[in-house]
């Protein structure tokens, strides 16, 4: 197999995970879109420029009603505030690729940054090409999803209520792994604290942001503790 | 459709660009940087793991403790992808583990 095959395919199968999460999320997406009155063009084009999950689903009521758009500007800022902290360690490594830079910033989505951050690349397979698939990969699911979700959505005979589980269980695993790979837990625990305090404090709709920034306060007052004791040197 | 399809495209382009801001923002702060600040790779390397904690309760956030099922189907089915991921290793088999085991519990043990 040449270079770019192997590590075509094994960017391949990192995202197969995503598939099933992400094909359902998408329909879902696709299916309100298609109840408000869009085709599956809109659908196309939406996830693919916008590619973000939760908001896609906020933004579906913000058209129904015509939303002013400083409302969506707004609203769209606070649900994905998150991701302002998934590009601090990719920085590096992302500014390199040329013109693969951009496409590889847009498309940090949840799944794609925590698919990269556990990622370990095999002898043989271009880290850069392949995590530049995986990112297209997902994309493709997403937008997949969407489509199809227009489509049709409403002709699935079955009930798939819980499979969006997967992307849960997903989390989990990826976090186990981790928590084996780099032997570090003081993030970990940290995290896991500050989201399940904030959540107690600010509800299920506003923890997210005030919790990363707790996270992050306190992951920098230990700046000089973690790093003596080689807590982040495996990653 | 209620609106006009121009004021339709503004809000898909305004949700695009919104998102693009909270993704790009790390990299127009510190992309041009020669050397980046010894505090950003060291968050870089921390981070991941606090995130993905975070990211597992943003998940788990909607259950709730006080009334039935209490979470029950949720966290039953975390145990199995952790119980199934611990001994098979195989993150295939966990993650339809856990799924099936939810999509089961949500429709025979705890009904919405």
């Amino acid at each position: 197999m040449s270079k770019i095959s192997k590590t075509a395919v094994f960017a391949f199968k990192k995202t197969i995970p995503i598939i099933f999460g992400y094909l359902f999320l998408g329909t879902g997406f696709g299916i309100m879109l298609q109840e408000a009155g869009y085709n599956a063009l809109w659908a196309l084009f939406g996830s693919f420029f916008i590619y973000a999950g939760s908001m896609q689903y906020f933004m579906v009521p913000l058209l129904v009603t015509g939303a002013p758009l400083l409302t969506v500007a707004i609203m769209t800022l606070l649900i994905n505030s998150r991701h302002i902290f998934y590009g601090l360690g990719f920085i590096d490594r992302y500014r390199k690729m040329g013109w693969k830079y951009p496409y590889m910033v847009m498309s940090l989505t949840d799944e794609t940054y925590v698919l990269l951050s556990t990622c370990k690349y095999p002898e043989g397979v271009d880290p850069d090409k392949a995590a530049f698939y995986i990112s297209l990969f997902n994309h493709c699911w997403w937008i997949s999803g969407s489509v199809l979700g227009v489509l049709i959505g409403t002709l699935i005979p079955f009930d798939l209520t819980g499979i969006d589980f997967c992307m849960t269980a997903l989390f989990v695993i990826l976090l186990l792994n981790h928590i084996k790979q780099v032997k570090a837990f003081t993030p970990i625990v940290i995290g896991l604290i500050s989201a399940v305090l904030f959540l107690l404090i600010m509800g299920p709709d506003n923890f997210i942001l005030p919790s990363l920034c707790f996270t992050v306060l306190l992951l920098a007052l230990l700046k000089g503790r973690l790093e003596t004791v080689k807590e982040v040197s495996a990653s | 459709m209620t609106i006009s399809v121009w004021d339709a495209v503004a809000i898909f382009a305004v949700t695009a660009v919104a998102t693009w801001v909270t993704r790009a923002l790390p990299f127009l702060v510190f992309g041009n940087k020669k050397e980046l600040p010894t505090f950003v790779t060291y968050l870089g390397k921390v981070l991941p793991g606090a995130i993905m904690a975070t990211l597992v309760i943003y998940c788990l956030r909607l259950i709730d403790l006080t009334e039935f099922p209490f979470g029950l189907a949720e966290l039953i089915s975390v145990a199995v992808v952790v119980i199934l991921h611990l001994w098979r290793k195989n993150i295939f088999w966990s993650m339809a583990g856990g799924t099936l085991c939810y999509m089961i519990l949500i429709r025979t043990v705890f009904p919405f």
